[in-house]
């Protein structure tokens, strides 16, 4: 009788490495064909309408941008946590907490002079998410508290801080249902591209790809906190101070996460609710492990999932493929691409068995 | 003041624990076994989510709530023998198998639930479980009408946590789940089949999940909505530590939880003049001051995370 | 000679490879009931995997094995364990938090069903214990137990499983002399109704005690085999090595200087809150070691943490050169030049999934040169890396090579490069050469004897006996915390320190 065994294999070449995302991809379309022709869809119509909906029309087009722009942002947040081994899982609690806070001033500054209003929020809205984040960073660092299970309550807390401002002071005059008021415009990010939702956030979150791409390769705080990921007992006998660059880590990854929430914020809802976030912290998590950690690999599964998510909406809209499937596909193409990142470490080998 | 005192408020706020605690119970149960043989679910969070659409959808095609119970637990099982086969086999990492497990148990379950019933205005509904009384005892002045006029999961859940502890201590299989926990090197080389056994725990735990999960749309509410099950599976991963990986301190933090639960609604609808969402938070708040005070005597498996790979080492 | 009793064991043609390295080569290996069979060679030779293949822990590439005449192909040690084989580990596979009993009857049948049957297996153990002699309370949790009441629990679940084929590896590497003769009684007592032992060891005199037969491996292969009474320990030293003689290691006389290590009245707690060290103190000055006897467990482990600055200690001062060591602050150790090399070198010292490079710079990334407003600069760092592989010859594709691909000999030259590259003061050396060959440890003896000779003072510590004779220029002994007594290497005998070894102060 024949088994199976994982056995270490030798590192692949450079070159197989960037084929893998690929092929992940890849994979996960087909598999993406069981539900699709569940849902009783045309399966070459629906693969068309998935990539036409998302780059067809110049409008579509840039707004699979404007959707990637706060799932770029969650990614390179998780990202940069993930690297250092701080499980942040709470991404989704920093951005409403970098929301919340715009919220706050964007109502509020109408007075302030308009170039300073957007600057203010968007430091305010980082050092939120970054606080945020720092509380289970302190909990795991101070009190050994593990940081999977903190920063995941700590999402349910924020939304209830939401719900309870909601409902109380920051709710819209004379209405009953939780929305802010509407922000000032001098706090609104401008539109960059005419009819469409193409905003400043964009080309900000590119940014932070380049920024955070620099820290990790560049800085001695990157070199850091990878060594502090890969080994922490080693960081800290080569004399690292691995408490405070655990904390830097994740007030970095709290902000960047918090921004995705200004972001939100300012260019699309322009006043606070609920549901500002359909669960681009979590998602954050699934675009950073596709991306391999690493910001450029963030920017393309980024941009990957939205294309997935905008164009299931007209996939959904002509076919009748319902557009969950853009979640299906998401924790899909998480699957494929663990398992192919195994075989890049280890290969099968056949054993005899009694 | 006086309200919240008198006998009406306190029987029905027993009812209310027992009733909140009940799927958290499954939950914590479930993790325990499988925390117990060195593997962090975090798929807890999905698993949950598709035992309660599953439960509800069946329910609704049948007619059976039992059968829609079962169905639960066969799809919490077959999520985690899909856990075990990432994890476990594959030997990926715990958390992000996990996550990715609950991120696409979360998408399925929305997705065919989409697909069966669409977007009505009015969400379907069934007939739900009734509380059962127990002769006698539900007859007991206060505590009577809370503890023992209950839907039958409850009961099942409640003797469960003796089952699950004479399991885990006094068996053959509880003392090899334990030792494949601590150091699944001893396991092997007593002949102990590791992987065999982190997988029965993950489909053993699966199951639970599931049931646990199909409690909250066929017991407590009769329909089924986006967020039914709240978070509650991140609270069961919270409780595992909480409890310090034993079932009887597991299930009180569950007792905590329904309580705060319990009380926040009640309260709510007593038209007390504090905002509702204050005090949904108070049952998470609590719960990470418990971890607090619970991670420094931790009783931490010592295998867990750790994947188990035999050749790793040469010579 | 030709044996013409009929082997109990019988495994030809064995051969396993992991990636690049053939750790058996057509191996065959026989044993013959009632004997205990040496397996010797040195670190590293490939005897650890043949019997990890025997007992079905490995699966080997190729070849045929037979327990007591049964054709057998094992995936896993049940299979060996259900034929009566049992392996007894280097580390004790046993669970420091669950009693003796529970982890002597685990995976064991049951008379009861499902259920522990704890009153009938106690039983059965009493009997075995009193039987051979090996008293242990069933119900102390296995953590409190020192390390030669752990192996008797391991030897005592081996025979509780109706073992007939017992493999030990390296069991006297943990304990001291007295409890190493009470552990060839044991074994004595197995054989002699029958069974047999292969005894895995690299030390020749133990060979020589307790064995019937010798089998010697060297590099994969078997090079010979003997009967013990007709060898000498020079001849299988040849055997073992491939050469005439072992390491020669000259140590010229030196003067020693000022002194560049204090420790007084040192106090400091284990990990169980106990008392580790009592009130050490000691004295090294500038070329000069200091070789710190003692088997493991008596405080050696948490003097060095301290020293390392990743462990606080109670009380007491430390002073390197005439700067005073900051508790629990590695950087301080770092920054006072000391050179550290930690016996644990993967986990604690080396970033295994990291460049080269990176690892080389792990101390250094913050001196003065190394980095320009938070940015580290690519230049000097390179230049940096790049000589210390060509000083200390480090075996790699070069500085981005990742760690982890590198052998063990090279990753501790990556570890001394680090460490011993910025000429530090004193060096601590806690267990260098455990697990590695005889080249490996060649090299690692002569850097050690030529920082001393560029006027570092050292502290060598260490369970091997012949490194610490051949290294230091003072010897002490440490028990339970305290220093037992010091000689000079010249004037001292094996004798003393054996008894200071085992607490027996004169």
């Amino acid at each position: 009788m024949i088994g199976f065994r994982l056995v270490k294999r030798k590192p692949l070449p450079g070159w197989a490495i960037i084929l893998i995302p690929i092929a992940a991809i890849i994979v996960t379309l087909i598999l993406s064909a069981i539900p699709i022709l569940m849902a009783g869809g045309h399966l070459w119509k629906s693969y068309y309408y998935l990539f036409y909906g998302a780059l067809g029309t110049r409008f579509n087009f840039l707004e699979t941008f404007v959707k990637a722009s706060p799932l770029l942002m969650t990614g390179l947040a998780v990202a940069f946590a993930f690297r250092a081994k701080f499980w942040n899982i709470g991404a989704e609690g920093q951005l409403l907490a970098g929301a919340l806070t715009a919220t706050a001033l964007g109502v509020s500054l109408g007075g302030v002079s308009k170039p300073l209003v957007l600057p203010i929020i968007i430091a305010a809205g980082f050092l939120a998410g970054g606080i945020w984040a720092s509380i289970p960073a302190l909990l795991k660092t101070k009190l050994k508290v593990d940081d999977v299970v903190s920063t995941l309550l700590l999402n349910y807390v924020m939304i209830h801080i939401m719900g309870a401002l909601l409902f109380g002071p920051l709710q819209q005059p004379g209405s009953s249902w939780p929305r802010s008021m509407a922000i000032v415009e001098a706090a609104c990010y401008p539109i960059l591209m005419a009819r469409s939702r193409f905003h400043m956030g964009i080309p900000l979150a590119l940014f932070a790809v380049l920024v955070v791409w620099f820290i990790n390769k560049r800085t001695i705080f990157g070199y850091q906190s990878k060594a502090v990921g890969v080994n922490i007992r080693a960081a800290n006998f080569g004399g690292i101070n691995t408490t405070s660059v655990i904390l830097w880590t994740a007030l970095i990854s709290g902000g960047l996460a918090g921004l995705a929430g200004v972001g939100e914020l300012c260019a699309i809802q322009y006043r606070l609710i609920m549901d500002i976030s359909p669960g681009y912290g979590y998602s954050g998590i699934v675009i950073a492990m596709l991306g391999n950690l690493h910001p450029i690999g963030v920017l393309l599964s980024s941009l990957f999932f939205s294309v997935i998510i905008v164009g299931a909406q007209t996939m959904s809209r002509m076919t009748g493929v319902p557009t969950y499937i853009a979640e299906v596909i998401q924790g899909t193409s998480l699957m494929v691409m663990l398992i192919f990142l195994l075989f890049t470490e280890y290969r099968i080998r056949m054993v005899r068995k009694p | 003041m006086n309200e919240i005192l008198n006998v009406a408020f306190v029987s029905g706020l027993i009812g209310a624990t027992m009733r909140m605690a009940t799927p958290i119970i499954f939950a914590t149960l479930g993790e325990i076994i499988v925390e117990r043989s060195g593997v962090l679910n975090l798929g807890i969070e999905g698993i949950m989510l598709m035992g309660a659409m599953t439960g509800f959808l069946v329910t609704f095609a049948s007619g059976s709530i039992w059968l829609g119970v079962f169905s639960a637990a066969i799809v919490g099982m077959i999520l985690g023998f899909l856990m075990a086969f990432l994890a476990v086999h594959l030997g990926l990492s715990q958390h992000v198998s996990g996550l990715g497990i609950t991120l696409f148990a979360t998408g399925l379950a929305m997705f065919i639930y989409r697909l069966h019933f669409g977007s009505p205005t009015v969400p379907p509904i069934i007939q739900p479980f009734k509380q059962i009384a127990i002769p006698v005892l539900s007859e007991i002045p206060i505590i009577g009408r809370g503890l023992f006029t209950q839907y039958s999961l409850t009961y099942i859940a409640w003797l469960l946590i003796p089952v699950i502890s004479v399991l885990l201590y006094k068996t053959q299989i509880g003392l090899k789940i334990r030792t494949v926990g601590e150091n699944p090197v001893v396991a092997d080389t007593v002949g102990v089949n590791v992987t065999l056994t982190r997988t029965l725990c993950l489909v053993g735990g699966g199951a639970l999940m599931g049931i646990g999960g199909s409690f909250l749309t066929l017991a407590h509410q009769n329909m089924f909505l986006i967020d039914v099950i709240g978070g509650r599976g991140w609270v069961a991963i919270a409780m595992v530590i909480f409890g310090n990986w034993d079932p009887f301190k597991g299930a009180l933090g569950a007792l905590i939880f329904g309580f705060l639960d319990g009380l926040q609604l009640r309260l709510q609808g007593m038209g007390i003049a504090i905002s509702f969402h204050i005090f949904l938070m108070i049952p998470y708040l609590l719960t990470i001051v418990a971890l607090i005070g619970v991670s420094r005597r931790a009783a931490v498996p010592a295998s867990l995370l750790k994947p188990y790979r035999r050749e790793e080492k040469g010579g | 000679m030709v044996d013409t009793r009929q082997p109990v064991v019988r495994m030809s043609g064995i051969t396993k490879q992991f990636l690049d390295v053939i750790a058996n080569d057509n191996i065959t290996f026989n044993l013959y009931p009632g004997e205990i069979c040496a397996l010797l060679g040195e670190n590293g030779a490939g005897k650890t995997t043949l019997m990890n293949i025997l007992f079905g822990y490995y699966t080997c590439d190729e070849g045929e094995i037979s327990i007591k005449g049964e054709n057998v192909h094992l995936s896993a040690p049940k299979g060996a364990i259900t034929r009566g084989v049992g392996m007894i580990h280097q580390h004790f596979a046993l669970v420091p938090s669950q009693t003796v009993l529970e982890n002597i009857i685990i995976g064991t049948k049951s008379g009861r069903g499902i259920f522990l049957d704890i009153k009938a297996a106690r039983q059965k153990l009493l009997r075995l214990q009193k039987r051979f002699n090996l008293q242990i309370d069933p119900d102390a949790a296995v953590w409190t137990l020192s390390v030669g009441e752990q192996q008797k629990v391991e030897i005592l679940k081996a025979l509780y499983r109706d073992v007939d084929i017992l493999i030990m590896d390296e069991p006297t590497a943990v304990l001291a002399p007295a409890e190493t003769a009470d552990l060839f009684t044991t074994l004595r007592s197995l054989v002699d109704e029958g069974r047999s032992v292969v005894f895995i060891t690299h030390k020749l005199n133990e060979v020589m005690d307790i064995s019937d037969r010798i089998v010697v491996l060297r590099a994969g292969q078997v090079v010979a085999e003997r009967v013990t009474t007709d060898t000498t320990p020079r001849e299988l030293a040849n055997l073992m090595v491939g050469r005439d003689v072992l390491e020669t290691i000259e140590r010229k006389k030196l003067d020693a200087g000022q002194s560049v290590l204090e420790i007084e009245n040192l106090k400091a707690l284990n990990d169980k809150k106990l008392t580790a060290l009592k009130d050490l103190n000691l004295v090294i000055r500038q070329k000069e070691i200091l070789g710190l006897a003692g088997i493991s467990g008596n405080g050696q482990r948490e003097l060095s943490e301290i020293l390392f600055g990743i462990r606080d200690a109670l009380e007491g001062s430390i002073k390197i050169g005439s700067k005073l060591l900051k508790f629990g602050s590695p950087s301080s150790a770092i920054n006072l030049r000391m050179g550290r090399i930690p016996e644990d070198r993967i986990d604690t010292g080396l970033m295994l999934d990291l460049s080269v490079e990176e690892n080389l710079i792990l101390e250094r990334h913050r001196s003065p040169g190394f980095h320009r407003f938070g940015l580290m600069k690519a230049g000097t760092i390179h230049q940096f890396s790049d000589e210390l592989i060509r000083a200390y010859g480090i075996t790699t594709v070069g500085r981005d090579a990742v760690t982890k691909s590198l052998s063990g000999g090279n990753l501790q030259k990556v570890m001394l490069a680090r460490e011993l590259g910025g000429s530090p003061m004193i060096v601590i050396a806690s267990q260098p050469t455990r697990g590695l060959d005889v080249g490996a440890m060649e090299y690692i003896h002569q850097r050690i004897l030529q920082e001393r000779e560029r006027g570092a003072g050292i502290l060598l510590i260490s369970e091997d006996l012949d490194e610490i004779f051949a290294l230091s220029d003072r010897i002490i002994v440490m028990y339970e915390g305290e220093i037992m007594g010091e000689a000079l290497s010249e004037e001292a005998s094996r004798e003393q320190i054996g008894l200071w070894m085992s607490g027996v102060s004169t």
